[in-house]
């Protein structure tokens, strides 16, 4: 029996009600407990490779279609994290029949679709097993509709076909919509803008999801779809674009909803020496006050120092002139970038490596990296935009020269304060797509070399691993907020440096699509969300925390992380025992709490 | 003061009852019965003291909840005891009078609950406890420390939110108590102002917020109450705790006064009066510098525990069973009666282990070649290579001097190991210190001298150097919002963690030259009472697991500090004494333990609060433990007799100090602790947790420690749970059985026929059974049928969908996942038994 495992992206549950495994054979034979996490009993780790040796998942069981069904129709309900498959499916169950070939009987029941499977229930008085198909299984789909009932024509990689026949014809459709959406199984689809614009239209009717730069000719940048003002038309857009550097005009990058407010960023203007000014893109950010809580301040996070800012006119760059933006304040927060960021990175993977020096050598070597004061700087840039957002209640417009490195180090840090639901495993993974890959951070050039590259860099710079030491700043501080450990950010971190996979690949979405990455390569996210890999990189402490998570910013409250800059350094041994220990620990509890007396009622 | 007016109080009494009537959302005071004027007349009389403060800003509603006056010192209603005044000494003496009345319930107040009544009633009606409001500023809990750790409010007993069962009981810390009347200190005279109101207490962090409130000074307290009508915050400082007091220049907002308490508490305090600011400088400045033992804390505190309960807690630790645990007395080494009474070292322990070959000749010859007589004896034996760690202070060699029984006593250390042929001496100074003390006649070792030793300096600085060190990194921490660089460039600076290696790397030379070469090792410094403490206490605690226990770890402080002879009086400056004595020799070693959890999670039984309470306690002067700078003085004072021990208190709260993370069973964790072998810098961190620990924005939000406890926690009471109604089932079953006898055996259970067959009403019975325990679906592998499984589970999820997950959890007493963490505050058990008794019956009926 081969085992195919359901993880919590795999149906929409949350990560408290994880769907664990299910074994099966090729067909239709055994079906272990589909369980939720907290509801029924489970292994906390899942099965496969539960660091705890004594998994208490029980022995499989047969199969009975009314747990499963009423397992997987709790779902999908507003969890946290986890909702791509929801929106791939489109309704959820449907009564059918089944051909499976001219010589098997016809299997009647409930058709139910989840993330990776489609099961039909045989219906109570049924006594057959459930039937259960891997949906990446199935090769082409083929729809009919005839009367009040249609008929789905499933070929399957393995030469099988299979014929569903379902009565009503909103439901066919709808059933094999889903099963399309579903059996490609590639997380290249996961994680679009127009996933997100999702989330945001639910929560607001002030922004709509633009197609300006389909072709990217505004901005080489930006991917296909941006998400801007409702009331600014394509036109405008265009416009706007040429007036910020590199065309990426102010795009919405998080919606905050419970002040309505929003975090935007862009590029600089080109306001240059003659101080040019831009009537759509003026237009543009009055639009976004307009969209916003009336009466609603905005503020412009300008990374570079006021002086910076001024110089940059001289290349044709600059800022937002105070008079032409009424409502928008501006503020400078000086972010370091490029290559003082990379020495830093080299003197301190230099300091680290230095094993002989005394103990005030190595405090004054950390000291003169800098490494440490970048990250208070970002955090508390991200802090002042996150606090911008929430407490202020204003529109925070984030931009630094182009908009690319800083600005997404802000913007994406400052989400993850503000945004339960981007500190989740798949919402981080959403968020470093959306706020790093999608929206144009260079990878291919900044993390072209590392930090022993004897090469004279040009364009490295390592704001990524900043972003991602930041990141663990915060799981430091707040070790129960977020769904993934240490692990995935190392992971990140590896990744972005050289990966098998796809995802890191290129500079823009532009390039992404000219190299055909996504038919080409694999995506890291798949790799990533295997369940067996997803379960090492899980925090096992995670509680979801629906407020804000302010970090301390102080010295005192920033740490080295050791777990990168001293991986190959140290023994991680110690903490390794640590986590076996934390695992055993939470293992031991879900097992009494799922316990049962041992003596059953005799009755 | 009671016993001064005895008559009077008595008299007064009689007239003031007090009920506490508990409803579930706040306590609220109650009249017994309709309230007269001549109760209010009692009341006003009471509170007309300054202390109790706006008698006249009451309003008739408030009013009317005062209490009535019967018949009775403590009348006892409901489930909460009246407690009664004793906040006495706060009170000049003129009040005394008029308040005296509120004291007589003396004999039968709880004492665990003083300070929460005594601090509703001393602010009059209109403090009402609730159990939101009692946040209190960890700095006023001695053993409570950063938590509320106080006896539980009356409002906190109240079902929401549940307090869970460990921080009901197992944090109960002792709180600071009042002396009670009968032992009013003598440092009442020092009190110039009890109560100053309108003070400001400026938070460290942002300077804009100050929280107005009123300053009382009681003879063993500092205490600032907020005015804040919803938190009504506490700040307590034990006078004991107070390092320094700076007045600073007049302002037109007030006086400032900066405070710095040893546990690192900075308050910074502004007073509107100048005049009232100088009292209270010059009373702090008195009170935080007792002259005489008597004045100390200790010696008034009582938490209420009868002789025989403080004799227990005194043989706690047992210094004569840790010696057996090593394997003493061996063939080689034997308990020593040599300084019987404190005859040759009065520094030193009556009891003590030296080699068999060591005839008490040796030993005082020895004594007179050392400092302070302080002769080489054991601090730990190695059973498993029979070497050892001896300590003593530095020898009188000065240039040339030889001693033939001193060399006689290290030649007998030497063969009390047989594994080794030689010892190494290991002199804990920097060499020019060392080279520095002969030319006043002491010194170090001469090679040439002793036969077969091997000579080490370990370069340690001296106490002088690691005051001022310590100086400076305090310095660093106050710096309002400094930049990284400024942090870490004053870090560096400071030295602090220099100091902290160095130690580590002594107390890792010697534990290497014991467990890998197996040589023995004689360990001293100059007196042989602080660096050596220190390096033998890190040694051990890297070579023994033991050491690495709660237990072994309070029997290592006792062993190699407190029965050496670590001068606590010194240099913890509990009597006012020379400033230059006064250095953090032992907090030193403490960081040291921290540094060595953070390297080893799972090594450690305890966790880092134990660590930071064992410092507050040192400094805090509330139990006997550290008094004095002896053994010696301790026995002349009586401590055991006259104070309480520390060892005691934390082995009752131990579920409050264990480290889930700890791993017993760890091959990593038992034997000698595997330090790597290059030097490690990056090791070594700022110990934010002790240093700045009450700066709470600083520390991480959440803790591990907490959720890790309160999910073990849940698992123990799940399980204790499972075990009850496993029982409980057996019984039913037994009653249903015979119920179906009667029933002329109409369905013969069996386990294989199954509830497919068998009617609705029985298959119900373990539906309503489990619902209410949120108990899951049996796996049991004998439970053959399926259906039945199917059934329950169908009817589980039903019961445990969100929606409805709140009323199962009340009832089944599982607590909603999302309140364990700790920032959701405390989480509970609920009031499960009465409920599933209930449960218990509905089955039983069903049934």
């Amino acid at each position: 029996m081969d085992e195919i495992e359901f993880s919590s992206t795999g149906s929409g549950w949350g990560p408290r009600s994880e769907v664990l495994a299910v074994g099966w054979g090729n067909s239709c034979e055994t079906v272990r407990w589909l369980l939720p996490r907290g509801l029924l009993n489970s292994c906390p780790a899942g099965v496969a490779s539960c660091p705890a040796s004594s998994c208490p998942f029980p022995s499989p069981r047969s199969p009975r279609l009314t747990l499963l069904e009423s397992v997987l129709l709790l779902g999908p309900r507003p969890t946290t994290g986890g909702m791509e498959f929801s929106e791939l499916i489109r309704t959820g169950r449907a009564q059918a029949k089944l051909l499976r070939g001219p010589e098997a009987p016809p299997l009647r029941g409930t058709l139910c679709v989840t993330g990776h499977h489609l099961l039909l229930s045989p219906g109570p008085q049924g006594t057959s097993d459930l039937w259960l198909l891997l949906l990446r299984s199935v090769d082409s789909i083929e729809k009919r509709v005839s009367g009040d009932s249609g008929t789905i024509t499933l070929r399957c990689k393995d030469l099988r076909v299979l014929q569903l026949d379902i009565e009503g014809v909103e439901a066919t459709l709808d059933i094999a919509r889903s099963i399309e959406g579903l059996r490609l199984g590639d997380a290249w689809h996961f994680h679009p803008p127009e996933r997100y614009y999702k989330r945001v239209a639910r929560e607001t009717n002030a922004w709509r999801l633009s197609e300006v730069n389909e072709d990217f000719s505004l901005c080489l940048s930006y991917p296909r779809a941006v998400i801007v003002p409702r009331a600014v038309d394509d036109d405008a857009l265009a416009r706007c674009a040429r007036f910020r550097q590199g065309g990426r005009f102010p795009v919405l990058s998080y919606h905050h909803a419970p002040s309505g407010t929003v975090l935007l960023r862009s590029s600089q203007p080109l306001t240059g020496p003659q101080k040019r000014r831009c009537a759509e893109d003026e237009e543009l950010l009055r639009a976004v006050l307009a969209g916003a809580r009336p009466g609603a301040p905005g503020f412009i996070l300008d990374t570079r120092s006021a002086q910076a800012a001024k110089q940059a006119r001289v290349t044709g760059g600059g800022t937002e002139a105070k008079a032409a933006y009424p409502g928008w304040k501006r503020l400078h927060r000086p972010l370091e970038r490029g290559r003082p960021l990379q020495e830093s990175f080299v003197r301190l993977v230099e300091a680290c490596g230095d094993l002989e020096q005394s103990m005030d050598g190595w405090l004054s070597q950390l000291e003169a990296c800098h490494w440490l004061a970048h990250v208070k700087e970002a955090l508390s840039t991200a802090c002042l935009a996150a606090r911008g957002v929430e407490r202020e209640e204003a529109c925070v417009l984030v931009h630094g020269a182009e908009g690319t490195d800083s600005t997404l180090l802000v913007t994406s840090l400052a989400q993850l304060i503000l945004d339960p639901l981007s500190r989740t495993m798949t919402g981080f993974q959403e968020l470093v797509e959306r706020e790093w890959i999608q929206a144009g951070h260079p990878f291919q050039l900044r993390c072209a070399h590392s930090a022993f590259s004897h090469a004279c860099p040009k364009h490295e710079a390592p704001t990524f691993l900043l972003f991602l030491d930041c990141v663990w700043q915060l799981g430091r501080q707040f070790p129960l907020s977020l769904e993934f450990g240490e692990g995935l950010l190392l992971a990140l971190f590896e990744h972005a440096y050289a990966s098998p996979f796809g995802t890191f690949l290129c500079s823009s979405e532009k390039e992404r699509c000219l190299c055909e990455v996504r038919t080409r390569t694999h995506s890291l996210w798949s790799g990533l969300n295997q369940p067996k890999v997803r379960r090492k990189l899980r925090n096992p402490l995670y509680v979801p925390n629906p407020l804000a998570i302010w970090p301390s910013v102080e010295p005192q409250s920033l740490r080295l992380w050791q777990g990168l800059f001293l991986r190959w350094i140290r023994p991680p041994e110690p903490s390794q025992v640590a986590w076996e220990k934390v695992w055993q620990r939470l293992a031991s509890k879900e097992k009494t709490e799922g316990c049962e007396p041992t003596s059953k009622p005799q009755l | 003061m009671a016993d001064e007016h005895p008559t009077r109080s008595q008299g007064k009494a009689s007239l003031l009852t007090v009920k506490w009537q508990v409803d579930d959302a706040e306590c609220k005071w109650q009249p017994f019965s309709c309230p007269t004027l001549k109760s209010y007349l009692s009341w006003d009389a009471l509170e007309g003291s300054p202390s109790m403060g706006g008698a006249a800003a009451r309003t008739p509603q408030q009013s009317s909840k005062r209490p009535h006056p019967t018949q009775g010192p403590h009348c006892v209603l409901g489930n909460r005891s009246a407690t009664v005044l004793r906040w006495l000494p706060l009170l000049k003496k003129s009040q005394r009078l008029s308040a005296t009345p509120a004291r007589t319930g003396r004999g039968g107040l709880t004492q665990g609950r003083w300070p929460e009544h005594r601090g509703a009633r001393a602010l009059g009606p209109r403090w009402r406890p609730g159990p939101a409001r009692r946040t209190r500023a960890g700095a006023a809990a001695p053993g409570g420390g950063a938590k509320p750790c106080g006896p539980p409010a009356p409002g906190r007993e109240a079902p929401s939110p549940r307090p869970s069962r460990r921080s009901a009981d197992a944090r109960r810390c002792v709180r600071p108590r009042c002396p009670g009347p009968c032992r009013r200190g003598p440092t009442m005279e020092h009190i110039r102002t009890p109560k100053v109101e309108n003070v400001r207490l400026v938070d460290r962090i942002s300077s804009k917020k100050a929280a107005l409130g009123t300053l009382y000074l009681t003879a063993t307290h500092v205490i600032f109450v907020e005015n804040a009508p919803d938190t009504r915050k506490e700040t307590w400082i034990l006078h004991s705790q107070i390092s320094t007091i700076e007045k600073q220049a007049t302002t037109a907002t007030g006086c400032s006064l900066l405070i710095r308490c040893k546990n690192f508490q900075v308050l910074q305090l502004i007073i509107p009066q100048e005049r009232d600011c100088h009292d209270v400088y010059i009373s702090l400045i008195r009170l935080a510098r007792p002259v005489k033992y008597e004045e100390l804390y200790c010696f008034s505190f009582n938490p209420k525990l009868d002789k025989e309960e403080r004799e227990q807690g005194w043989m706690l630790i047992d210094l004569g069973e840790e010696y057996k645990r090593m394997g003493l007395p061996s063939n080689d080494w034997q308990l020593s009666d040599v300084n019987r009474d404190y005859r040759v070292c009065d520094s030193y322990p009556t009891e003590l282990y030296v080699p068999k070959s060591a005839t008490a000749h040796i030993i005082v010859g020895s004594s007179k070649f050392r400092s302070r007589r302080r002769f080489p004896a054991l601090s730990y034996y190695y059973k498993d290579n029979h070497a050892s760690i001896c300590r003593s202070s530095q020898p009188l060699s000065g240039f040339s001097a030889r001693c033939l029984e001193d060399e006689q006593m290290l030649q007998a250390i030497r063969k009390a190991n047989p594994g080794s042929d030689f010892i190494y001496v290991v002199d804990t100074r920097p060499k020019l210190n060392a080279m520095a003390n002969r030319a006043a006649g002491k010194g170090y070792e001469n090679e040439d001298n002793y036969s077969n030793i091997k000579f080490q300096f370990i370069g340690i600085e001296n106490i002088h150097v690691m005051r001022s060190s310590l100086q400076k990194m305090l310095e660093v921490c106050e710096l309002k919002s400094p930049s990284m660089s400024d942090f870490l460039w004053g870090l560096e600076n400071s030295g602090w963690l220099r100091h902290i290696k160095a130690i580590m790397d002594a107390g890792i030379f010697i534990a290497k030259a014991v467990s890998e070469e197996g040589a023995s090792v004689l360990v001293h410094c100059s007196d042989g009472w602080d660096r050596t403490a220190q390096v033998c206490s890190v040694a051990s605690l890297l070579l023994d697991p033991h050491y690495r226990t709660l237990k072994g770890f309070m029997v290592l402080i006792e062993k190699d500090w407190i029965s050496f002879g670590h001068k606590f009086n010194h240099r913890y400056g509990n009597l006012d004494g020379d400033p230059k004595e006064i250095s953090p020799v032992i907090d030193q070693f403490i960081e040291c333990v921290w540094q060595l959890m953070e390297q080893f999670p799972c090594a450690f039984e305890f966790n880092e609060r134990f660590l930071i309470h064992i410092q507050h306690h040192i400094y805090s002067c509330q139990f006997g433990n550290f008094l004095c700078n002896s053994q010696k003085e301790r026995q002349e004072l009586k401590i055991q007799e006259r104070t309480y021990s520390l060892w005691a208190h934390l082995w009752k709260n131990r579920a409050d100090y264990m480290n889930p993370l700890f791993r017993a069973d760890q091959s990593q964790t038992r034997g000698t602790l595997r330090l790597p072998t290059t030097p490690c810098n990056f090791m070594y961190k700022f110990w934010n947790g002790m240093y700045n620990r009450f700066e709470k924005g600083l520390q991480p939000r959440q803790s591990i420690t907490d959720y890790l406890m309160a999910v073990k926690e849940e698992t123990q009471q799940l399980e204790e749970e499972l075990e009850a109604l496993e029982e409980r089932l057996e019984k039913i079953q037994k009653v249903q059985l015979n119920h179906n006898k009667v029933k002329s055996k109409q369905t013969e259970p069996s386990k294989h026929s199954g509830f497919s067959t068998s009617d609705n009403s029985t298959a119900n019975t373990p539906q309503d059974y489990s619902g209410n325990m949120k108990s899951f679906p049996s796996r049991s592998p004998s439970q053959g049928d399926e259906d039945s499984a199917l059934i329950l589970t169908q009817d589980n999820l039903k019961s445990s969908d969100p929606d409805l997950s709140a009323n199962s959890d009340q009832e089944s007493g599982v607590e909603d996942l999302s309140c364990r963490s700790p920032s959701g505050g405390e989480c509970a058990p609920s009031e499960d038994s009465g409920k599933d008794r209930d449960s218990d019956e509905a089955v039983f009926l069903t049934a």
